[in-house]
């Protein structure tokens, strides 16, 4: 256990260090960061001193080598463009994104349980194939697109949700968040179920398909044929062996939904960290891009070692060492 | 999408499925209407994108063909030179009919490119990592788990903004983000074909690695590899709309749908619908069918749906 | 989670709500919400010179000099201003003036300012471009002060109108400072309340401010850099007033009955910049896909022709919903300095074919055009009009469009890739030296900082230089016509057309729209 956690970790640095690399010369291959930031009316000599500044006028493997060392001490260098540590940038629009992924969550797995299991319990009535069908749109329909039907129907047309933007956040326990204040709620609303979406035609399919397949199994046709009720074998036995699937991959998706949120947080100018990465993207704010990818891939180890862990403590079956 | 093609396409399932009889696959498909209607979707999508050129009023790429006197025309209008729009003009005078055929057929086109490329170039790794084994197989399964931990939107946002703009390059990308799941499940489908008899006995006859992999094994992973295949590229469709939405897909003057899309929205709000909707329709059609059918052939290869 | 405990956090959770007062209203009669269509990277005023980030500034502090909304210079923290020589300007300050954490406002604070601005650590673009004329300062009195100059400077009341004056106790504050809004104390019509980076920035009215009052006690200033989240905030009544209205939505907005639309025309110029540098340019070929050489575009025929293949009228009508105006010139008619004799050239095809001909070209050649995609209202759009209209003149043409990001580096000094190119120009003084000498002036110290033609006339040069140094309004404003006139009869650019600047607001809201693109709440008012 403690060797697949340390060898985890170990190829984890190697992908940190890999990823800052690509990105590092890659920016250095797009453009010049400084040709977008000066005014346009700057001349050669103020550009020569926003160069010095931001120390772009050295090397680039120069450059690289100042950041890696800088990194292992943990500084990650200002952003270009706000002149603040890149990671302080990112670490106050995480919440936004945060509150966002996990009402999304909810979202997709309050809807997608329910509807999944009956689709899969009553296979080939209409609603299971109206909720198959739906689904299969979720899966189609591209975000970007849903997101825009939705601020036309709901904020523009009927004028009930807010059209963007991130509302009031409330406190509770010290604690600072959208999910704490009614209009925030209500501008959280829209960009939540859009990103949810995904999500949700995923979850449905999972339970659905766990359903049919657990329907088949011998202790269910046990149980039955014992005599207990439908309702009490689907809610207690079915459920429980459904959920193990569903927590798994949900638990692995917390990353790509935090990533897929870009989509989402352009679409409803929500001030998220994905928010941050286009517009750096687009300012060359190469500490910001460098730093934003170096935090998700730590997030992704950090999810994907904790999931790794439980599903060995909730399945003994499951052995790390063998997998490592 | 890593996990949830994981948990959708259980690897260890697939290789029961082996000696799928295409027949039967077949006749099981025909089983469902819907199945049906997608696939007949695919081919009138595919058909539409091959034959562009010549069903499409107009070549949209031609700028002397554009004219911006006739631009944001509604659906049905005439241009000035007598022409019928069925599907109205965008801001540029181009035809949304001949948009719209084009943008399928760069739609479909680039998924289905980095589909066939991406799927060739893990089944290639995948066989090779399943036949050596040991340490090539355990590394070549970690650079796997590495490429699927990673969101493929935001894989294929930074190579695009590093590599820039162009159908080559949105393929490229894509390739990059896609080639694991292939990998992945063919590796699984030949390990266990690996271990079967016959292929001892083609050790047994000394045939070399390629022959054996190639000829004997990987015939026996093709079903798991056909269901990745569509859905990963109906993926790949959508995936490039979404980053042509976000303004690192197709320029404005090679417009997939997604560019389409994008381009309309602004209209929207103006009540020039046909723009967007259109392109959005088109778009949702060719996922949507291809989705389908391979929601189908999936159902019909999972073992563990077996009645 | 049984039961009992599920009780107890709702509970807790509602009780949380309640006490945080998170039941907030919507804003009242006093309350202003706009939509701020960039993002806004700091409040410092002298940390990055940039629009959006100026814009948020001038609510907070005041400068010298203010620009009315026409960019004529006015009074602001100055009374008034005189040459005292050729190299001494003498500024007469307002009294009575206090900050916002009550200090008096006096010479010294200016002084600050001027040693502030070079100093400020990792600015990304710096405002030393707006005082870099100034050698000396002398301070008279309290209220009165003087500087000397390097030369003769005309420019620099209008220059110090971008230079937004701190209290000289924070000095050396650093930009942290400012954004935390522990150094954000100007003399301006708003005290800063918050700055949520990417978000939104909020003021409340200063209650002691020396110029006309502010209607609103509260004002937020929303970032929705997303134009159909923008559009889409307004109609729903979230904000109050939006700036940059997309062209596309224009239609719909002017036949609602719940908005009104403010306009005018705007300092900034959509142009074509053409190679007229190298005998070799990269993305001009004869239809064979060989280098010509010479380079076609060094020859002002070629220029004129293309100029003449361009429908500009056409641009404005279908593209930008109307809302620009037609340019022969760099800045449209109105501000200093502007030519009365430039007129749009005529779209005539027929005229441009003949000209081709002419230079050698009857079969025209092949061109790619370059442009930004994210950059100017419609921008690649346009250009792929101009794609159009180039190809019917028998110019075989490629549209190319690129994110600035790439653009800007690409177009730029030193690489200077493109042959064609689109750019926009706004013209921060609002006179047209400023255009002149970044886009038309030979490319050297100062000079032709944005010329990516690398065109080049010594005669305009030398009118230009000229004009620079003239303190007369009247001699100047006939140098800077002889020198645009020259440059346009050569074809030094290519311009399409002005635009013009389009507020949207709620019914019974007014704003006194700027030439400069500014949003400022001090100007939104009931009606």
């Amino acid at each position: 256990m403690t060797v697949f956690v340390i060898r985890r970790l170990m190829q984890s640095i190697l992908v940190l260090f890999a990823m800052s690399a690509i990105v590092f010369f890659g920016v250095y291959v797009v453009g010049d960061p400084v040709e977008i930031l000066v005014s346009h009316e700057a001349d050669e000599a103020e550009r020569a001193r926003v160069a010095a500044a931001l120390g772009l006028d050295r090397p680039v493997w120069v450059q690289y080598f100042a950041f890696l060392e800088n990194a292992l001490g943990g500084d990650l260098g200002k952003s270009f463009v706000f002149g603040i540590p890149a990671i302080q940038l990112i670490l106050q629009r995480m919440p936004a994104t945060f509150e966002l992924v996990i009402v999304s969550f909810v979202i997709a797995v309050g809807l997608g349980i329910p509807l999944g299991m009956y689709a899969g319990y009553r296979p080939n009535s209409a609603g299971a194939k109206t909720i198959m069908a739906g689904s299969i749109l979720g899966f189609s329909l591209p975000t970007f697109w849903v997101g825009l039907m939705l601020i036309m129907i709901f904020a523009v047309e009927m004028q009930i949700l807010p059209a963007g933007g991130r509302g009031p956040v409330g406190s509770f326990l010290g604690m600072q968040s959208s999910l704490f204040s009614w209009t925030g709620l209500g501008h959280l609303f829209l960009p939540a179920l859009n990103l949810a979406l995904f999500k949700l035609a995923l979850v449905i399919r999972l339970a659905r398909a766990g359903m049919r397949e657990t329907l088949l199994l011998d202790y269910v046709k046990y149980a039955r044929a014992k005599g207990l009720a439908m309702r009490r074998v689907v809610f207690v036995h079915v459920l429980k062996n459904i959920m193990i699937p569903i927590v798994t991959v949900l638990g692995l998706e917390l990353g790509s939904q935090i990533a897929f949120s870009v989509v989402t947080e352009t679409v409803f100018a929500w001030p998220g960290m994905g928010k941050l990465i286009i517009e750096s993207i687009d300012k060359l704010d190469r500490p910001v891009i460098v730093a934003y990818l170096l935090v998700i891939v730590v997030i992704f180890v950090l999810i994907n070692l904790v999931v790794d862990v439980l599903y060995s403590v909730l399945d003994p079956r499951v052995r790390l060492a063998a997998k490592a | 999408m890593s996990a949830a093609h994981e948990a959708v396409f259980p690897a260890e399932a697939a290789p029961a499925r082996a000696e799928a009889n295409w027949r039967r696959v077949w006749r099981e498909f025909a089983e469902s209407r819907i199945a049906l209607a997608a696939l007949a979707g695919v081919i009138l999508v595919v058909l539409a994108a091959v034959l562009a050129p010549l069903l499409a009023p107009q070549n949209p790429y031609d700028l002397r063909q554009l004219d911006i006197l006739g631009n944001l025309l509604v659906p049905g209008a005439k241009s000035s030179a007598g022409y019928t729009h069925w599907l109205g003009t965008d801001d540029q005078g181009r035809d949304m009919l001949s948009g719209i055929l084009y943008g399928l057929r760069i739609s479909l086109g680039v998924g289905v490119a980095s589909g066939v490329i991406a799927l060739a170039a893990g089944m290639t790794i995948g066989l090779f990592a399943a036949y050596a084994g040991g340490r090539v197989d355990a590394f070549v399964m970690r650079i796997v788990d590495v490429q699927l931990s990673f969101p493929a939107v935001l894989v294929a946002l930074i190579l695009l903004a590093v590599l820039g703009r162009g159908a080559e390059k949105i393929v490229l990308a894509l390739v990059i983000v896609q080639w694991a799941y292939y990998a992945r499940t063919v590796r699984a489908s030949a390990l266990v074909e690996l271990n079967k008899e016959y292929v001892a006995a083609a050790r047994c006859l000394a045939f070399g690695p390629a022959r054996i992999l190639f000829r004997h094994v990987l015939p026996n992973c093709l079903p798991p590899l056909l269901v990745v295949g569509t859905i990963q590229t109906a993926h790949a469709i959508a995936l490039e709309a979404t980053l042509s939405y976000l303004g690192i897909g197709m320029p404005l003057t090679e417009p997939s749908l997604g560019r389409l899309i994008a381009n309309g929205y602004q209209y929207m709000l103006s009540g020039k619908y046909w723009i967007s909707v259109f392109p959005g329709v088109a778009l949702l059609l060719a996922i949507a069918s291809i989705n389908l059918v391979g929601d189908q052939l999936r159902d019909i290869l999972n073992p563990r749906l077996r009645r | 989670m049984n039961a009992a405990l599920r009780r107890t956090a709702l509970g807790l959770a509602t009780a949380g709500l309640l006490a945080s007062g998170a039941f907030v209203t919507g804003p009242g009669a006093q309350e202003l919400s706009m939509g701020i269509s960039a993002s806004v990277t700091s409040v410092d005023p002298h940390f990055h010179n940039l629009t959006p980030n100026n814009n948020i500034a001038s609510h907070v502090f005041d400068r010298l000099v203010h620009m009315d909304e026409k960019m004529r210079p006015g009074p602001g923290l100055a009374e008034s201003w005189k040459t005292i020589d050729d190299t001494t300007w003498e500024f007469k300050l307002r009294k009575g003036v206090k900050f916002h954490d009550g200090s008096d406002f006096t010479a010294d604070d200016v002084v600050a300012t001027l040693k502030r601005v070079p100093w400020v650590p990792n600015s990304p673009s710096s405002f030393r471009l707006n005082t870099q004329a100034i050698e000396k300062v002398e301070v008279v009195d309290p209220h009165t002060i003087r500087f000397k100059t390097k030369a003769p400077a005309p420019l620099l009341p209008i220059d110090l109108s971008n230079v937004r004056i701190v209290n000289r106790k924070f000095v050396e504050a650093p930009t942290a400072d400012f954004n935390s809004g522990k150094a954000a104390a100007g003399t301006g019509p708003f005290k800063l309340v918050e700055f949520v980076p990417g978000d939104r920035v909020v003021f409340e009215r200063n209650d002691a401010y020396w110029g006309p009052k502010p209607h609103w006690q509260k004002v937020t200033a929303r970032i929705l850099t997303n134009n159909a989240a923008r559009v889409a905030a307004l109609r729903a009544g979230q904000v109050q007033i939006i700036e940059q209205v997309p062209s596309a939505d224009l239609a719909s907005l002017r036949a609602d009955a719940n908005l009104t639309l403010h306009r005018i025309v705007g300092n900034r110029l959509i142009y074509l910049h053409l190679d007229s540098f190298r005998d070799e340019t990269p993305f001009v070929q004869d239809k064979d896909g060989k280098p010509i050489k010479p380079n076609p575009l060094k020859d002002p025929r070629v220029r004129k022709a293309l100029s003449l293949a361009i429908n500009r009228a056409a641009i404005v009508d279908r593209l930008m919903e109307k809302e620009a105006i037609p340019a022969g010139g760099l800045l449209a008619d109105g501000f200093f300095g502007v030519s009365p004799n430039l007129k749009a050239d005529p779209f005539d095809p027929d005229q441009a074919k003949k000209l081709l001909a002419a230079a050698g070209h009857p079969n025209g050649f092949k061109l790619t055009i370059h442009g930004p995609n994210d950059r100017y209202l419609n921008d690649e759009k346009i250009l792929q009009a101009v794609g159009q209209m180039f190809s019917r003149a028998g110019i075989d043409t490629q549209v190319a469009t690129l994110p600035w990001s790439k653009f800007a580096s690409d177009a730029s000094n030193p690489k200077y890739s493109f042959s064609v190119m689109l750019v926009g120009w706004g013209s921060d003084t609002g006179e047209v030296s400023n255009p002149l000498r970044s886009l038309v002036a030979t490319v050297g110290p100062g000079r032709g900082v944005s010329n990516r033609g690398r065109y080049s006339n010594k005669e305009v040069d030398a009118l230009l230089d000229q004009a620079l140094a003239t303190v007369d309004d009247g001699k100047r404003e006939k140098l800077l016509w002889q020198a645009s006139e020259l440059a346009m009869k050569d074809q030094a650019l290519i311009p399409l057309h002005y635009q013009i600047n389009i507020w949207a607001t709620r019914k019974g809201i007014t704003y006194a729209p700027r030439a400069d693109e500014n949003t400022l709440a001090q100007f939104v008012r009931p009606q």
